[in-house]
């Protein structure tokens, strides 16, 4: 099939971007995303221009590195991918693809498509642990039974891979569903109990410093959310505040 | 120069123990005046980085990515390995030791093999309390599975993801000692070459990914965690930014690179639908336990099937090859990983493949969909059930267990696998060779340590399921402490190594040297061009199975791509900014180069042992006439190469192997 | 407990308890005006009542004030610190496919009922406070009979005014409909009752409006 991309080109951080009009040309539908942009990108490298940059790495939906706004989307327009592991079959010959940064004024623009995520890895820093030294002297691993309940509930949580769908999706830039599955999987185990009310006044506090916006409970983050991140990881971690603030 | 391996004396089982009570300790008060650099912060890297900082090291960790979390190791899927015997099963150290010396087909080193078993119970504790969230049994205790090759339970695992769940644990606790101001963090950096002060690993040379800007860290040990080279094959099932620049550097400044033949490739893998691919997605082995794996009796079907004439539910019973049942009976479609990767590759080079490359063959979930709902019929009481009852109720039971794998390949391939077999091909997907290092995980480079897949230590010509994870942490949060410890404890009067010297002057020139030719370098070929040709003779003539004249032709069409790759490549942009070409035209010019040591290390290695299959050795009659035959007598050695130019004139040393505590033994899956 | 509502999640819990607060006021309101459809003489009672006991003039009408002020002002400092967190927005979003038109434009029928309110205020409370506090008189009379009643049918006779009010109503439904559950999910009070509160959320936001709507048309179209 052939497209006409339009895609966001930005030469670094302080520069100012613009939409630019591509075409390709022979792609085919069992193409990953990603494999067009690489054809783009080949395209442009032998006609002397600079390729897109984006980011990507692990190419199956793990990394969390990927990070396109397509048509409108986070990650386009499938459910519970990631770009890489969306198809081109989910387009039509002659389409035309608008293809943006995530964007949120606390995810600045590196690059073209690149995105400046630390803000994700401080919030993490602020509290995103347990504070057990990784010295291999701890308990047997058996001797603190987890309801099964418990422990798969916190797993859900955990499978979030911090790409930042939620946060570019949202209309207010909020990193609420991030910080939520991130609270919520301490929240649940019962591991995460010592530092539990530590933990969620300090991640929020550096959330909020980071300049993310608020929740205003759309559920646009869990409907793009690659990985299904429940909502209910947003109302476990008010709920977590607010106790920690009684305490 | 001889190989010394540093294993210490006294049985197997003390020497570990025997080892800690002996090595010098560096003081607390001390170890804030020593720095240490980790590059790579996958399970290894990050779960090294976290416990040095914590015991104290100022650590500078650095990860290509944006954050440490990002690291391959997280797209592992099925488990980790331990020898906790929590369901009875008869597991112990030993037994664990002893798989995994059997599965790497008896080219490992024994001593580090047990030490890793021995340490495999800890690293569940330390997962557990750091909240990872393995899976549980009803009674909330940690639930198992098995895995190939062993007769034992001891895979521990949260659902489809346990490489990531034991990554963000090892990243929780890099964040800790972040927040603590003990790791310095160095995101989008990239380690370009290693610097050396007198003989000792003294610093790095990296670059800034974002600005472009060439930077100089010096530090009192490096250690690099930067993983396998699978992607010297183009398609692998390994990140696209992988690499083995880190590796390969250091190899160019005299550390040793052992057994570079070694490459698992792995049988479940989804096939390649067209020249555009990038990667190949792995699906998790333990498909096999209920599929079954063929292709088309004749030519005529294959054809037809290719052509869409044909699909593969209308060909009969007979009119199937299901060949691994026909070739190896005992074991049918549950052989390891590199038998049934030959044979698919077998019947495909025969001209069996049944998608448009030829590159696929059948795995198909009937005959159990089948079998399960006829169980689940009677189980259910259900008499005269009708064929598509017993359908639908067997397709339940298939779901719960392989649902993930069944909806990614769908995603993928956008072919419903419970109404027609999947395609499955074989794909490169671990390295056991890399980067020689002794007992201490230091390479032939005093003070330069190399640890998880990067090196080439626990899992000789071939790795165990769930064996991967296992290692990295092993190495990252209980061997590389200890033991680089020891080496330290004569730095603590040394004082921070200076970045102003001739040293780090010389390495920086190489390095920006490099990048200038690069960027000046007006080629009329673009990276991609000359990466793609060399997996392509990495695939067809060092790929899973090997000759003489095969290895001899990969070497020198290798040497010609990479001359015509320094005359030809063409690198956009500056070097002042993010550049995604040149990076990746850094990272190929050295697959370039590992690529042709690696077909001269298959070319040395005339023998058949775990993920190295040479056609030449093969056994020629009885039962076992056609299968892999090892080499005990003249090869039972780690090929350590030393650097000395050209790849070509690399110099082979031999670190001998020694089987004390285990009896060498012919694989056999007849 | 001072730090957690300067949080973004305290604002939100904040908005929140504002919104419970409203809501059952909304309730009350609707109550009391659903009484002029069966009865003018109870209508006048409950009002007359309403409009001269201290604790609802004095105590529960101020905080009443000060809850709709705060909703709004909180409402209007959040959505600019939202705005601010965005950045530079995207060249195409496609919002309608993972939210509800409702909750994306939360400000807007908003502002369209601050509109309401303020006309509201115009028709009925400031003759209000005109009739008790500048010419002081409680006694609630009018040509001998309590007023209230009256007064109601009288301001329904214009059209317009009822389009009005029929228009604000349904952007109170809209308000509501994302409101109602949105509120208890900021209070962190959905886990397993999602589907309850759902559902209790629709029917609160279009039988409430929409009552109003009916008592409006009603006496629109029943005066005398």
């Amino acid at each position: 099939m052939n497209l006409t991309l339009k895609i966001w080109r930005q030469k670094d951080a302080s520069s100012k971007g613009q939409m630019v009009d591509y075409k390709v040309t022979d792609i085919s539908e069992h193409m990953s995303f990603l494999e067009m942009m690489d054809v783009l990108n080949e395209q442009l490298v032998n006609s002397g221009d600079e390729p897109v940059a984006f980011d990507h790495d692990c190419r199956e939906g793990i990394c969390g590195m990927c990070s396109m706004y397509i048509n409108g989307e986070a990650h386009g327009p499938d459910r519970g991918v990631t770009t890489c592991q969306l198809h081109m079959r989910m387009f039509k010959d002659g389409d035309t693809i608008t293809i943006e940064p995530f964007r949120a004024a606390a995810f600045p623009v590196i690059k073209d498509l690149v995105v400046d995520r630390m803000a994700f890895e401080r919030i993490q820093q602020a509290g995103g642990y347990i504070s057990v030294n990784t010295s291999g002297n701890t308990q047997d691993a058996n001797a603190l039974p987890i309801s099964k309940h418990a422990a798969d509930e916190a797993m859900d949580a955990a499978t979030c891979i911090g790409c930042g769908a939620c946060v570019a999706s949202c209309k207010n830039s909020s990193a609420m569903l991030f910080v939520g599955a991130k609270v919520s999987q301490y929240a649940l185990l019962p591991q995460g109990q010592v530092e539990a009310v530590d933990r969620v006044q300090n991640m929020v506090a550096q959330m909020d410093l980071e300049g993310f916006g608020n929740c205003t409970n759309t559920g646009a983050c869990e409907i793009e959310c690659p990985k299904g991140i429940s909502l209910e990881n947003i109302a476990r971690m008010n709920r977590e505040l607010m106790k920690a603030s009684l305490k | 120069m001889a190989l010394d391996s540093k294993v210490p004396k006294g049985s197997i089982k003390d020497k570990w123990t025997d080892y800690k009570n002996h090595i010098d300790l560096v003081n607390p008060a001390n170890k804030r005046h020593i720095d240490v650099i980790v590059v790579g912060t996958g399970l290894a890297g990050g779960s090294a980085a976290a416990t040095l900082a914590e015991l104290g090291y100022n650590v500078k960790a650095f990860a290509y990515q944006d954050s440490p979390r990002r690291a391959h190791s997280i797209a592992a899927q099925g488990g980790i390995n331990a020898a906790k015997n929590y369901q009875g099963d008869g597991d112990s150290t030993y037994r664990l030791f002893y798989d995994t010396v059997k599965g790497g087909d008896y080219r490992s080193r024994e001593a580090n093999v047990y030490r890793l078993a021995e340490v495999s119970a800890n690293i569940i504790d330390q997962c557990v309390a750091q909240g990872v969230p393995f899976a549980r049994d009803y009674g909330g205790l940690l639930d198992n599975r098995s895995f190939g090759g062993v007769l034992v339970s001891r895979t521990f695992y949260a659902k489809g993801q346990t490489g990531q769940q034991l990554l963000l644990g090892a990243y929780s606790a890099m964040n800790r000692q972040i927040a603590r101001g003990k790791i310095e963090m160095f995101n989008r950096h990239e380690m370009l070459d290693v610097v050396k002060v007198d003989g000792k690993a003294r610093g790095i040379i990296a670059r800034d990914l974002i600005t472009g800007k060439i930077e100089r860290h010096s530090a009192h040990a490096v250690v690099i965690a930067t993983g396998g080279y699978g992607n010297v094959y183009f398609l692998s099932t390994n990140a696209m930014g992988s690499n083995a620049t880190a590796a390969w550097k250091i190899h160019k400044k005299g550390a040793f690179f052992a057994n570079p033949c070694y490459t698992q490739i792995h049988p479940t893998c989804i096939p390649r639908s067209g020249d555009y691919q990038s990667k190949l997605t792995l699906m998790s082995e333990s498909l096999r336990n209920d599929g079954r794996i063929w292709v088309p009796k004749h030519m005529d079907d294959v054809m037809a099937i290719r052509e869409g004439r044909k699909k593969p539910t209308d060909l009969t019973e007979e009119e199937r090859d299901y060949y691994l049942e026909r070739r190896y009976p005992a074991f049918g479609n549950l052989v390891p990983r590199d038998v049934a990767s030959r044979a698919a590759k077998e019947r495909c080079d025969a001209g069996y493949g049944v998608n448009a490359t030829g590159e696929a063959v059948y795995l198909d979930f009937k005959s159990a969909i089948n079998r399960y709902g006829k169980e689940q019929a009677k189980i259910h009481n259900i008499t005269n059930a009708s064929e598509e009852k017993i359908y639908e109720l067997g397709q339940a039971i298939v779901e719960a267990k392989y649902g993930n794998l069944f909806q990614m390949y769908e995603k993928i391939v956008d072919e419903n696998p419970y109404k027609t077999p999947m395609m499955i091909y074989p794909a490169t997907h671990y390295t056991m060779g890399g980067i020689w290092v002794d007992y201490n995980l230091m390479t032939t480079v005093p003070g330069l340590y190399c640890i998880g897949e990067a090196n080439f230590s626990d899992h000789g010509a071939n790795r165990l399921g769930a064996s991967a994870l296992m290692q990295g942490l092993a190495d990252g949060y209980f061997v590389l402490p200890y033991t680089i410890g020891d080496y330290l404890s004569d730095d603590i009067r040394t004082g921070e190594i200076p970045t102003n010297t001739p040293e780090f002057d010389a390495v920086e020139k190489e390095v920006t040297d490099r990048i200038d030719f690069f960027m000046n370098n007006k080629g009329s070929k673009s990276v991609d061009h000359f990466h793609k040709r060399l997996g392509n003779v990495m695939w067809d003539k060092v790929g899973m199975a090997r000759n003489e004249k095969g290895l001899k032709e990969a070497m020198a069409e290798i040497k010609a791509i990479r001359e015509e790759f320094w005359k030809e490549v063409k690198v956009p942009g500056t070097a002042n900014e993010m550049n995604l070409e040149l990076e990746k035209a850094g990272r190929v010019a050295d697959f370039l180069e590992l690529g042709e040591l690696f077909a001269k290390d298959a070319l040395e290695r005339n023998e058949s042992c775990g993920g190295h299959f040479r056609e030449e050795s093969v056994e020629l009659d009885g039962e076992q006439k056609g299968e892999a035959k090892r080499n005990d007598t003249d090869f039972a050695f780690v090929s350590a190469w030393e650097y000395k130019g050209e790849p070509a004139d690399a110099v082979l040393h031999k670190e001998e192997l020694e089987f004390k505590d285990i009896e060498l033994k012919q694989r056999s899956y007849k | 407990m001072s730090g957690f509502f300067k949080s973004s999640i305290g604002r939100k819990v904040a908005m929140a308890l504002s919104a419970f607060f409203l809501m059952f006021f909304l309730l009350q309101h609707f109550a009391i005006n659903s009484l002029s459809v069966f009865s003018a003489d109870l209508f006048n009672e409950v009002s007359h009542f309403m409009g001269t006991n201290w604790l609802i003039q004095f105590v529960m009408q101020p905080i009443l004030i000060l809850g709709v002020v705060f909703h709004f002002v909180m409402g209007f400092i959040l959505e600019l610190k939202n705005k601010k967190a965005n950045g530079v927005s995207y060249a195409k979003n496609n919002g309608a496919a993972n939210s509800s038109w409702m909750s994306r434009n939360m400000i807007w029928s908003g502002v369209a009922i601050l509109a309401f309110i303020i006309l509201h205020f115009i028709d009925f409370w400031f003759p209000e406070i005109n009739t008790k506090f500048i010419q002081g008189d409680w006694s609630g009379m009018h040509d001998g009979e309590l007023r209230y009643f009256h007064e109601l049918q009288h301001k329904f006779l214009s059209p317009i005014r009822v389009g009005a009010y029929v228009l604000a109503f349904i952007f109170l439904a809209l308000h509501l409909l994302h409101g109602f559950t949105s509120a208890f999910q900021s209070m962190g009070a959905t886990a397993g009752r999602k589907k309850t509160l759902q559902t209790i959320g629709k029917a609160y936001s279009i039988i409430i409006p929409f009552g109003f709507i009916i008592i409006a048309v009603y006496h629109h179209l029943n005066h005398h």
